[in-house]
This record gives structure tokens, sequence and C-alpha cells, in this order.
């Protein structure tokens, strides 16, 4: 038997290989990202970055409604975007399997907002699903197709990132060649904007069916406790990665562990809290379990009230709460441990266009990428920040109210996601506003995706790159600026010139991301101070370097095994105290 | 077989705890444990704090590990050993690399004195500089690698399942260079042992 380490988001590709997904597409968002990129290792599959979500989930629409098994991925906030297309499609139901991947964030390690997506799937009318770890999350694809094509309606397979970045022994199995389903025209069932009275019933007959289902579905099951005769018995309700918690914290305890989540099997979960005189429910984020049991009258759930909402979940959070377990803190009231904030990589593009934009004493609206992080010290130029492509619209809605110099910075691979409507809204509208599109070549945040805008797919095979200067020109756009990033001077002349220009301008910055492998791999000769014209301004290191720090006697150094030779340091340097080491 | 060993791995991002615990997992896949292993990390992709969590054994559940319960701790950076230190179980070992990265907003301020600090709460402490050593082996980047040699004598798991498992998981042009940093480690912590 083959047994392989995989990480949740390996296995639930593996998973949708076994299961004969032939269509897959999404959009990068951790923890979500690399379900795809596993998948597009698969030669059977056909998987893409979409440019968002919304495109990927219509995408993936059209090729289960033509007759093949399809998954398409995102995180939760990507579940926002598609959110238009995943609303409508439980009307009409599928032909061929659809599943679509949805991981939450609890504690936002990587995210805006922390957003309970469960309740997406009960809005929506969609049966949801959701593994406890990576060998059932492998197992969970499969099972989520056949429901799928069973009931003929899109299933929501939800994950978190702990189930996701969780890796464990997986059993590999053989991958079910699924031949394609007929797809016939057929406008009365999938033609849901004009048949929408004529579906709207049949929604809730399926539902009904579904409800039923849950009460039998296998996976859904109880598993005894060790100590069943103890007095009090203890019961939990529970899914997830938190099954896992709980199998640790309460081996005595006696188990309902969820697997399909929405819809409930309500009956059976009122007569197993009936056994009990309490029953945990511990689910993270919302009291989506528990909120639905207490509306069907179980009165004897401990729940939300003791574990929390907020953040994630944990053995130690749960013995804590349970047994009152007190547990080690860090030993920071004995020694100082300074805190370690994610910053902008050594010779990030990102650190010369905000120093650049703090010395113009712009206001910019931000946008969802690594260079959100220009918002901290001690660059603090985000002022306003919501979600992708919103920066565009922020700063044409902060000009309509009178504030000046407001300047959008968004990303390549956000633009492209989601910045461009706004774009040509500005132009349409007669805005006066600047956009800073910061072109790394890369979705850098979630880990080097490339995207439209890199001319490679993520088969890595050679495609149409898509141009940005040429796109702003064609939406009407009549500044539009294009200039390397790490020339310091030239980037806050571009910028300067756009914002004294009265209209819409655009000024596209390019500079690759330092972890794309031809930057990390081609040589590099690292910069040092001159000690001798070096006369301690500190100019570079409030560039906020990671390469560059002060020693105890005052003195600043280059860090040689960290300087990546991106040159900015020098530039700013007013004595021209850092050079470069001179090849031998 | 049934007795769980708990590893917490720390560092700063970019220097590889991420590798180094997988190395470590499928180490003990190859021992035949059963493996959990997770990480946890901020919102980019470099320069924050990063640490991971490994756990094998008979039946593993959870892959988190309860402050005050991991066996080991390896840090490929002396602050960060220092942060996830109270995760360590009394009398625990902690094998850390005495390189220094400095928070670039800690205005200066750095714990220099963690590795008497932790010897003084009664850890077992491993404390060398992987990063000049594996700078002076021909790359910086294994001190990651170095260190998991330096733990390996405290982790119960064959010298032929290390080798195998640094064969299995390295691209061929890094392997020699990753082996002598493994072995390199390894002699520094036997030496500190005995």
């Amino acid at each position: 038997m083959a047994l392989k380490l995989m990480s949740g988001n390996a296995a639930i590709a593996r998973g949708a290989w076994e299961a004969g997904v032939v269509f897959a597409a999404g959009y990068p968002g951790t923890p979500s990202t690399e379900v795809l990129e596993h998948l597009a290792q698969y030669d059977e599959v056909r998987a893409q970055w979409s440019v968002n979500e919304k495109v990927a989930f219509d995408e993936g629409v059209g090729a289960a409604l033509g007759g093949l098994r399809t998954m398409v991925t995102m995180k939760h906030m990507g579940l926002n975007v598609a959110s238009d297309a995943f609303m409508a499609l439980p009307y009409s139901g599928v032909n061929a399997g659809f599943v679509v991947l949805v991981a939450d964030d609890p504690n936002m390690h990587s995210s805006v907002h922390e957003e309970d997506t469960r309740f997406f799937a009960r809005v929506a009318k969609m049966p949801m699903v959701e593994p406890s770890g990576p060998q059932e999350a492998k197992e969970l694809v499969g099972v989520a197709f056949e429901l799928s094509e069973r009931f003929r309606t899109p299933v929501m397979y939800h994950s978190t990132t702990r189930i996701a970045h969780t890796k464990g022994l997986v059993e590999l199995g053989e991958r079910l060649e699924m031949p394609q389903v007929q797809y016939e025209i057929n406008a009365p069932q999938f033609s849901t904007g004009i048949y929408r009275h004529r579906l709207r019933p049949e929604v809730e007959a399926k539902l009904e069916k579904l409800r039923e289902y849950a009460e039998e579905f296998p996976l859904n099951h109880i598993e005894e406790g060790r100590l069943r005769t103890q007095v009090p018995p203890i019961g939990v309700i529970t899914s997830g990665i938190c099954y896992q918690y709980v199998r640790e914290v309460l081996p005595e305890a006696t188990i309902f562990k969820l697997t399909m989540l929405y819809p409930l099997p309500l009956q059976k979960l009122k007569a197993f809290c009936r056994e009990f005189e309490k029953v945990y429910v511990i689910e993270e984020g919302e009291g989506f379990l528990e909120e639905q049991l207490a509306a069907a009258g179980v009165t004897n759930l401990v729940g939300k009230a003791l574990f929390g909402t907020i953040g994630e979940y944990s053995p130690q959070r749960l013995e804590a709460a349970i047994k009152g377990t007190q547990f080690p803190t860090d030993f920071g009231r004995e020694i100082a441990i300074p805190p370690r904030y994610p910053t902008f990589c050594t010779g990030c593009l990102h650190r010369t266009v905000y120093h650049a934009l703090r010395d113009l004493n712009t206001m910019v609206a931000g946008d969802i990428g690594c260079y959100t992080m220009g918002a901290l010290p001690p660059f603090g130029m985000v002022h306003v920040n919501y979600c992708m492509g919103s920066s565009v619209g922020n700063a044409y809605g902060l000009q309509q109210a009178g504030v000046e110099r407001a300047v959008a910075v968004i990303g390549d691979s956000t633009f492209i996601h989601a910045g461009i409507p706004g774009l040509i809204d500005a132009v349409y509208n007669e805005g006066n506003n600047t956009i800073v599109i910061l072109d790394n070549s890369t979705t850098g945040m979630t880990g080097q995706q490339v995207h439209a805008g890199t001319g490679v797919t993520l088969k890595g095979e050679p495609t149409v790159k898509f141009d940005f200067a040429t796109l702003a020109r064609a939406v009407g756009v009549k500044h539009v600026a294009e200039v390397d990033a790490w020339q310091m001077l030239e980037v806050k002349r571009a910028v300067k010139d756009a914002m004294q220009y009265d209209g819409v301008a655009v000024v596209v910055i390019h500079g690759p991301c330092q972890q794309l492998p031809e930057m990390k791999e081609r040589e590099i000769v690292p910069y040092f101070v001159d000690q001798e014209a070096c006369y301690g301004c500190d100019l570079c290191l409030a560039l906020y370097c990671p390469a560059i720090l002060k020693d105890e006697e005052g003195k600043l150094h280059i860090l040689e095994h960290e300087c990546v030779a991106c040159d900015i340091c020098a530039q700013i340097c007013p004595v021209e105290a850092i050079h470069q080491k001179v090849c031998a | 077989m049934n007795e769980t060993t708990n590893v917490i791995l720390a560092g700063v991002g970019g220097q590889g705890v991420i590798l180094a615990s997988e190395l470590l997992a499928m180490a003990a896949v190859h021992v035949g444990h059963d493996v959990k292993q997770t990480e946890v990390h901020g919102i980019a992709q470099r320069g924050g704090s990063v640490h991971s969590h490994v756990r094998f054994g008979g039946r593993v559940y959870s892959p988190l590990i309860k402050p005050g319960e991991a066996d080991v701790l390896i840090a490929t950076e002396k602050l960060e050993g220092l942060r996830f230190a109270h995760y360590v179980r009394e009398g625990g070992v902690i094998v850390m690399n005495s390189y220094e990265l400095p928070p670039i907003r800690a205005g200066g301020q750095y714990p220099h004195e963690a590795i008497d600090f932790l010897r003084g709460k009664g850890f077992r402490v491993i404390a060398f500089n992987a990063t000049e050593q594996a700078a002076a082996l021909g790359n910086p980047r294994v001190s990651n690698v170095m260190l998991l040699g330096a733990a390996s004598p405290y982790l119960n798991i064959s010298e032929e399942i290390w080798k195998a498992t640094l064969e299995d998981r390295l691209p061929a042009g890094l392997l020699e260079v990753n082996r002598k940093a493994f072995a390199e480690g390894r002699r520094v912590a036997k030496q500190a042992r005995s």
C-alpha cells in the first residue's frame, strides 16, 4: 500500500485526480493555493489560474455543464468574488460533478478578515462537506463528486488553514476515468434568469432530499468514548480539524463527527444530544452548527460562549477552556523578546516605491498583496485598504470628496483580478487620479504564481502576455508611464508627473519579485558600507531593509548573506559610502 | 511506538524552517511512525517569524503541540528560539543557531544573552553559529539542515534513514553540501553531549 506524506491541499488535489477531475480553475489565495498547483502536476487535469474567482467559477460551470468533472478553488475572500455565480448555480444544478473548494483562514494568518464561509452553503442551499485530516481530505473529494452527480447539485468542499497546511500520511489510490457526460441543450434547466420561478421550488425539493440523505450519510458518525460509563458522560459535536483536537484533549468523550456540514442530520443530532447532560459543540469561527441545533430546540449545548469566535482553535485552547489547564507562556516577562513583523524582502520593489511615495507626501489607497505592508512603519504609506481591486475605486471616491493627491497602489495580479473595471470607471467618469501598478511579474504574496501578465500558464506553457500600459491606453488613459523599480529618482519623477497631470494617470513600475527563481539564482555581488566615508545619517537604515543593521557602536553594516544588490541604499546614501564589492 | 515525539522548529521566513520540518517528517515516516506536521506563518513570504510543529509516534491526531510539551526545539535564529522556548518541556532539548538576525523594527533591542538564559531555565541547549559554519561549507542557506543534524542525536532516527531522506528530498546539485552540513551538525551535537 503506497503511503505518502502529503499536505491537506496536496491530498485534496490527489483526491480530485483520483476522482477523475478533468478541468480545474481558481485564483491563488492562502490557504487554498497549493490545491491547484498540485493539480497542475497531473497530466490528465487541465488546471489553470484564471484572472479571478468569479471567472474561474463561470468557466468551471461551463465545463461541468459540458460534461467534465470539475473543481474550482479559492480562499474564503475569493468566494465573495465568485458568490454571484455561486448563488445562482444551485437553481440549475449541474450535469457532470462540480465541486467548489473554499478554504477559510481562522486567525487571519494571511487574510483581511475572519470570515466563516459555511454560511454561504446555507444561503445558496448547496450541500457542504469538510475533512478532518489529509487522508480524509483525499477520500472526501470523490465522495463530494458522487454527491454532486447523485443530486445534480454543486457541492461546497470546506477547508481551513490547519487542514490545508497539515501534512500527514495518505494512502494513494488509482484514478477513476470518468466518461464525459453528454451535454444536451436544455434552456429551461440551465437558463436560470428566465426560468427562475420554475426552478425555485426545485431547489427546495432537492434540499429536502439532501436533508434526508444527511441522516444516513455514513461519514457523519458517532465515535464512542473510552469512558462512556463515566458520570456524567461527555458528548461532543465537532468537525474538521477540531475533531483531531477533541480526540487528543477529551479521549473520554463520545464524539458526533460531522463530515457533511450542510444540510445537517438534525434528527440524529437531536437524539445524540438527548443522551448527555451537556454537549460541547466545537467549531472554529461562528456558531454555524450550534445556532442550527439551538433553532431545532436543543438546549444543552456548550459552544461559543465557552470557546469564543475569534481566532484559531488548538488543543491548548480547548483544554484550557474545558479543564482549566494553565499552560506555560513565553519568557517575555523575564527577558526582552521583541516582535518580528513580516516585512518586504531585501531588494523588494515595493520598498523603493513606498520610499518615493513618502517623499511625495501622497495619500495612498492600497490593495491586496505584499505591498499592503506599506501601511506599517517606517513607511505608513497605505492609508486605506479593503479588498482585491478596491484601491482604484477608493482613490476615485476620495477625490470626489475633495481629498487631494489620493493615489491608488495596486499589484499586477490584483489589477488584472479586480482593478480593471475601476480604471475604466475612473476614465469614464472623468476622475483625476493616479493609479500606480506594481508589476513584479508574479502573484507574490501567495508564493509566486503566474498570471495573465507573465506570459506563462499554470502548466508552464508560454502564452499571450498581457500589457498594462497598452490596456491603460486602450481604455482611454492619456497619461501612461513605465519605469524601472530600482531607479529611485525615476520612480519618484514618474509618480510626481502623474499626480500633476489633470485626469486619470497610470504609472506602471516594473521590478521582478526577488523570490522568483530567475532573481534568486542570479549571481549576487553584495554591497558594503565604507566605514571611512559613512557618517551615520541612518538614511539607509530608514529603508528598513533586512540586510542593513546598526551595531552597538552605532556603525552601519550590510549583511553579506542577506544583500541581493538592489542598489537602493547606494542610491540614497548622501555621501556615497555604500559600494558593491569588487568582483575578483 | 505509542509515545509521541514533539518537535518545534522556529526561525525567520526564508531560513528553511519548512524544509527542515519536511525532512524530519519524512524521516519519521521512513521509521514507520504516524506523522503530523504543520506550520504557522504570517502574511508575507519572508522576514517574519515562522514556526512549525512536527509530531510522530504510534497514532497522532492533532498537528499542533501544546506549550510545555515539545521534546526538542530547533531554532534557525536565536531570538526565534527564545520566542518559542516555552513550548519545550522541562529539561527538553533546544538546538539553536547563535546567528543573530535583529528584527528591523525593534530599535536595536535584541536578547543577546538568550542562550545562557535558557540554560538557566534547565533546558539542554546546543548552540553554535550554523550560518557561519554553513557559509564555510560554501552555502549559508544549509544552516537549517546543519541544525537538523545537530538535533538528530535526540530524535531516535538512524543515520541510514537520515541519509536516505536527504537523498529523497533534496535536488542532486545541493545534496552534497546538505549532507556535509547534516554531518557537521551531528558532530557538533555529539561533541557537546560528551
